[in-house]
């Protein structure tokens, strides 16, 4: 790999211990994958924030970061939080896990990080453009910023992630490479897609058949951006797609070679097989929306379900900080919670403790979640489209 | 076998061999090291000391922090094996100082092996 004289000294350590480690760590990356050189970065998305998904040893990992003055050079958010920063004790959160979540927090910002806590930086202020050479980490995030809005990352690890925003360069191999965003395989799809979870259930078996190649979908007629999101973090979650195109949508898919491709056909029966598959439990104790993270059109959604209702059982919905404070504008915050539901910014189903919190069977709309929820939170899963979500907890 | 050098060092250990792809995050428990992804063909399984072969990554990306905290923990395999390493196993890896090897046939390993891993030389050993 190619260095120039200032990574070189970088390397030789004239620019401190913490930024040699890490770039050592991104030199490496780049001699295994092939890269010719490294290459500026527009922005960073880290993930690996919840203290339950990185215990002590990754917070441990950050503070001394932190505490060796490593400072980011480009635009970095965060992945969730394993809890909401600011509602964390009313929401039932544990004390001595919120305690290790700030001292994770504190580290993050006096990186230079913008605290923000969402796996959908897109929608809260971090938004890169078409071609942007960037590195993300969440792999929804990742999918997204690949396929939906044509910028250029690799699934990064949360800490090389965290190297590329110290370092401002990321190596230039993979996904950030043209002729490597060719699709790999075929999908025809002739199902009829309506609800967002339809789109979860699609991804979920996509990315099943697919493990990490790059699908070109045909046949979805409309899919708005909500359903996207819900199709690659699905396939991002039962598979390792980072990228994906479909015909007609993604601003890619008339660009590249897609003569030839192996195919897999999907009907009605590959759907309703995948609803199936994902039921794993009945009468929800808690509903959970918003994985990836609820955009404003979503809780719209959840608040006109809920107008004038009295829930029975919980139902929360995961968002951005940004995008709650639009909801609260709009009202609808007022509604979901008068029906007895909660928001919950900065965090998700996932990422926070829900199974110490007394939560056994969680309802989801989310194909991402639904692959998650039985290994990480130890929850049966109900999969299903929120109107029916909705009706079980009235 | 020859492979290709992801993160150096040499291990030892018994195979414990996987046809599917492992996700740390939601995959592993990062206190113990047993895979706990239900209906995954390792469930119940420690990786421990052992020398871990599967295909590929899949999932989270956190999943590099994870395979960092089971090293901190003690329960860390000896060494990995991969079809194909892709960036969060690798960056996993290296932080953590675990020998893994990609590029290699796995289709000959079996669980319980005794295999040698070299991932200095890229080389993989089995006896």
């Amino acid at each position: 790999m190619h260095l120039t004289k200032e990574e070189e000294k970088i390397i030789d350590g004239e620019k401190g211990e913490v930024m040699e480690r890490l770039f050592r760590l991104l030199v490496r990356l780049g001699d295994i994958y092939g890269a010719d050189k490294m290459i500026p970065i527009g922005s960073v998305q880290v993930a690996g924030v919840s203290y339950k998904s990185i215990g002590d040893p990754g917070t441990e990992f950050l503070e001394d970061m932190a505490s060796k003055n490593a400072k980011v050079k480009v635009l970095t958010y965060l992945n969730p939080a394993g809890m909401d920063l600011e509602n964390w004790e009313k929401l039932g959160f544990p004390k001595d896990f919120a305690k290790n979540q700030l001292r994770i927090m504190k580290a993050f910002k006096k990186m230079g990080i913008v605290v923000t806590s969402t796996c959908t930086p897109y929608l809260a202020g971090n938004l890169p453009r078409f071609r942007e050479h960037i590195a993300w980490s969440e792999s929804s995030a990742v999918s997204f910023s690949n396929s939906v809005i044509g910028a250029r990352t690799n699934r990064e690890g949360g800490p090389s992630a965290l190297a590329a925003a110290i370092c401002g360069v990321t190596p230039n191999y993979g996904l950030h490479l043209w002729e490597k965003r060719q699709p790999t395989v075929q999908i025809d799809v002739s199902a009829d897609l309506s609800f967002n979870s339809d789109f979860g259930a699609l991804g979920y078996f996509v990315g099943k058949q697919v493990k990490n190649k790059i699908p070109y979908f045909k046949g979805i007629k409309s899919a708005n951006t909500d359903q996207l999101k819900a199709l690659g973090a699905a396939m991002a979650a039962s598979g390792a797609v980072a990228l994906y195109h479909v015909e007609g949508l993604t601003p890619e898919a008339d660009l590249v070679e897609n003569k030839g491709l192996e195919k897999i056909s999907i009907g009605k029966k590959e759907i309703k097989d995948t609803y199936e598959k994902l039921n794993s439990g009945k009468n929800p104790d808690i509903v959970i929306f918003g994985c990836p993270h609820a955009s404003l059109r979503e809780i719209s959604a959840l608040a006109d379900r809920l107008n004038g209702k009295h829930l029975k059982k919980p139902v929360w919905i995961c968002t951005s900080r940004m995008v709650k404070e639009a909801a609260e504008r709009m009202g609808y915050n007022e509604i979901i919670t008068k029906a007895g539901g909660s928001i919950v910014a900065d965090t998700c189903m996932v990422v926070s403790p829900i199974e110490q919190m007394g939560y056994k069977t969680t309802g989801v709309n989310s194909g991402k979640a639904a692959n998650y929820l039985p290994g990480f939170c130890k929850q049966e899963v109900c999969f299903a489209n929120i109107d029916d979500l909705v009706e079980g907890q009235l | 076998m020859k492979g290709r050098t992801i993160s150096p060092g040499k291990a030892k250990g018994k195979a414990i061999v996987s046809t599917e792809p492992i996700g740390f995050y939601g995959g592993i428990d990062i206190k113990t090291g047993i895979v706990i992804e239900k209906g995954h063909p390792l469930e119940g399984k420690s990786v421990k000391d052992k020398i871990l072969v599967f295909p590929c990554g899949k999932g989270s990306t956190v999943g590099s922090y994870v395979i960092y905290g089971i090293k901190k923990n003690g329960v860390a395999p000896a060494g990995i094996i991969n079809k194909e390493t892709e960036t969060i196993v690798a960056t996993g890896v290296i932080l953590a100082g675990i020998a893994c090897v990609d590029q290699v046939d796995i289709e000959k390993i079996k669980d319980g092996d005794n295999i040698f891993l070299d991932a200095d030389n890229g080389e993989v050993k089995i006896s």
